[in-house]
């Protein structure tokens, strides 16, 4: 799938502002971005559901004017929010859904391979939360889609609910099919993108591999501290960016984030530096460097934010 | 070479878990018939839906009948002002008049009664030997009480009438009130079951995303329309029977045409109303929106297209826009078919008015439809 130059202008709120994209056959791709990023927009542009300002979209060789009927059967769609009709059953949705395409695979595999068993014959209404999400990937995958799109798969699921659903996708992944999803979770991005396009204001921010984009950080870990009793302007950027092993220090908020190269290092460095000056530290956590660490350092706002 | 090329056209991807099916489908697992049996199951899995569809127009058929039953020679109820001797006296002359039930009452009492509608006429003597008769002219039972009241009072002061009158009485099948209604009943029925069968269906999908979830997929959005005309097709042959039915076995109504020029009729009504419905859920993207349109289209024609009385009982200005109405068509159509066993040629100007509507309502919807 390939994208260029993608711009959508809904009155004066610009959507997308001239995105390019390239998805290889077999990988597994992530936008991520937060809430109003654009990501919607563009994927449904990608989906042919809507149509671009400008730009050019060709999706598995074909373009959305020409051939939109042959896409259809080949491709995979999640939307971000739908409701399927509360009154029918598991089995009746994906039947339903089965008889739109011309081959596909059967109606109670899919259902096995999203664990709804034995739910075949409740009502959609009666579904839990990630179950309706599961039904939703079955309609989606019941036409045996060679791309697969997935719009916020996992958005207000709890804990185990989407860890069920990032199975599915990686086994999608390992059957072969190219997936497309966005998402706002990092950790969902880390765990199921071979790469993700960092998304934000319409553009594409950053692009690689979850550990290319976390290792162009030059930042292994990040140590975030607080030191109450320090009066305003005691602690400066400069001087934390000079302590052994520190690469950027930010403060939001009275609590400072310090990008690390050598976590052995800078702490004890940092501990010196706080009682040199007679300050007491409040708290202190250390994590690995994520993508939301990437997002941070690249907006200087936090994805969950937004 | 050529495999490469191959390969870039349509890309070998890895073996699924089993070989995607292409066999022959059984006629169930078509879309069509999918998608008609989805309006089935969600229709019959909500029952306020087979109520409203089913069980209210017999309710109301059942009440009217019973309210409007034919009834021996209504009797009017009449007050007389007591208080004098005049009035003692007329209220004993009128006393024994046939279809009159006469109350003494004091004068605020009877000015009341009057007001409320509890008695048709005051009938007071003027105190010179005559007699006044309050009454509201505009009413029908306040026009009889005073044909009645009058009659009776000029007969016991010793009236003759010059011409000699024989009367026969007669109580016809296909001329009482439930007659008419139950056509009536059936118009309003099919009209509902197209704008609100439609309507709020489509409506609700949008809103859902549903309708965008199904535009996704190489779904024809044709049969996905053709789905609710199919369903509407089955539920309406139910509606003739269960409504025609009952009518003919509860209350005798005829069907003196054939029953399947009723059928094409209804079934050409169906068409328009479904047209009618969808034009009003081409674009509408909230229930409450949709409900107003709906409203605003259907109340109109539930006073003006003769329903519950005659459309011809509106100024004569006002006919032509009545007469084009769908439903007013539609009605007389019904009615001349049922009633007056009225042959095809009777009911083809209507028939043409149901068409217009429906190729006009269809090419509009068509052309607004918003799948988003």
């Amino acid at each position: 799938m390939r994208v260029a130059g993608l711009r959508k202008t809904y009155g004066d709120v610009t959507a997308v502002d001239g995105l390019d994209l390239t998805v290889a056959r077999g990988e597994c791709f992530g936008l991520l971005g937060p809430n109003g990023a654009g990501k919607t927009t563009t994927i449904e542009i990608c989906e042919g559901l809507t149509e671009p300002d400008a730009g050019e979209v060709e999706v598995l060789g074909r373009q959305w004017r020409t051939d939109e009927r042959a896409l259809r059967e080949r491709l995979g769609i999640q939307l971000q929010e739908t409701q399927l009709s509360e009154k029918l059953t598991v089995d009746e949705t994906v039947s339903l859904f089965r008889s739109f395409y011309e081959r596909g695979r059967r109606v109670e595999e899919v259902i096995d391979v999203v664990q709804l068993g034995e739910k075949r014959s409740a009502r959609v209404g009666k579904l839990s939360g990630g179950q309706k999400q599961r039904l939703a990937l079955a309609c989606a995958i019941v036409g045996d889609p060679e791309l697969l799109f997935l719009d916020e798969p996992t958005t207000g699921l709890d804990p185990q609910s989407r860890r069920q659903l990032w199975d599915l996708i990686v086994e999608l992944r390992a059957s072969g099919r190219s997936i497309v999803l966005t998402t706002h979770y990092m950790d969902e991005a880390e765990k199921l993108c071979d790469r993700v396009a960092v998304v934000d204001h319409g553009h594409v921010i950053a692009l690689g591999t979850p550990r290319e984009l976390i290792a162009s950080l030059g930042a292994e870990h990040v140590v975030e501290f607080t030191a109450p009793d320090a009066p305003a302007g005691t602690l400066t950027v400069e001087t934390l960016q000079q302590l052994n092993g520190v690469r950027a220090a930010r403060e939001h908020d009275g609590r400072w984030t310090l990008e690390v190269v050598g976590l052995a290092r800078a702490v004890p460095a940092l501990l010196a530096e706080l009682s040199r000056r007679g300050l007491t530290l409040g708290e202190l956590t250390t994590h690995s460097a994520t993508l939301e660490d990437v997002f941070v350092s690249l907006t200087g706002r936090q994805l969950r934010d937004v | 070479m050529s495999e490469l090329m191959q390969q870039e056209e349509r890309p070998a991807h890895v073996p699924m878990m089993h070989e995607p099916s292409v066999e022959r489908r059984p006629w169930y697992e078509h879309s069509l018939a999918q998608l008609t049996l989805v309006r089935f199951r969600e229709f019959a899995r909500e029952p306020e839906a087979v109520f409203w569809t089913f069980a209210f127009p017999i309710i109301l058929a059942l009440g009217l009948g019973v309210a409007f039953r034919n009834k021996p020679a209504d009797v009017v109820k009449i007050a007389v002002v007591r208080g004098t001797p005049a009035g003692d006296t007329l209220a004993a002359r009128l006393g024994s008049a046939k279809g009159l039930k006469v109350e003494s009452m004091d004068d605020s009492t009877a000015a009341r009664a009057l007001r409320t509608g509890e008695v048709a006429l005051v009938a007071q003597p003027d105190g010179s030997g005559g007699v006044r008769y309050r009454f509201d002219d505009t009413r029908p039972e306040g026009r009889s009480a005073r044909f009645l009241t009058d009659d009776a009072l000029q007969r016991a002061a010793g009236r003759r009438d010059p011409v000699a009158v024989n009367e026969t009485h007669v109580s016809e099948k296909g001329s009482r009130y439930i007659d008419f209604v139950v056509p009536g009943l059936l118009g309003m029925n099919i009209m509902g079951g197209g704008i609100w069968g439609l309507g709020f269906a489509i409506v609700e999908a949008r809103r859902k995303n549903l309708l965008k979830r199904l535009v996704s997929t190489p779904m024809r959005r044709s049969q996905y329309l053709a789905s609710f005309l199919f369903s509407r097709f089955v539920f309406l042959i139910l509606e003739i029977v269960v409504l025609v039915g009952a009518a003919a076995w509860l209350f005798d109504v005829p069907v003196r045409g054939s029953l399947l020029q009723l059928f094409v009729v209804s079934f050409v009504s169906a068409l328009a109303f479904g047209g009618l419905g969808l034009l009003i859920a081409s674009r509408a993207r909230t229930m409450e929106g949709v409900s107003g349109l709906m409203n605003l289209t259907m109340m109109p024609m539930w006073v003006l297209s003769g329903v519950f009385f005659s459309s011809t009982n509106f100024p004569k200005a006002a006919q032509p826009v009545i007469q084009a109405l769908p439903l007013t068509a539609s009605i007389n159509a019904l009615r001349a078919t049922m009633l007056q066993g009225a042959g095809w040629g009777a009911v083809m100007p209507s028939l043409g008015i149901i068409v217009a509507w429906l190729v006009v309502t269809f090419a509009l919807a068509l052309r607004m439809f918003r799948w988003r």
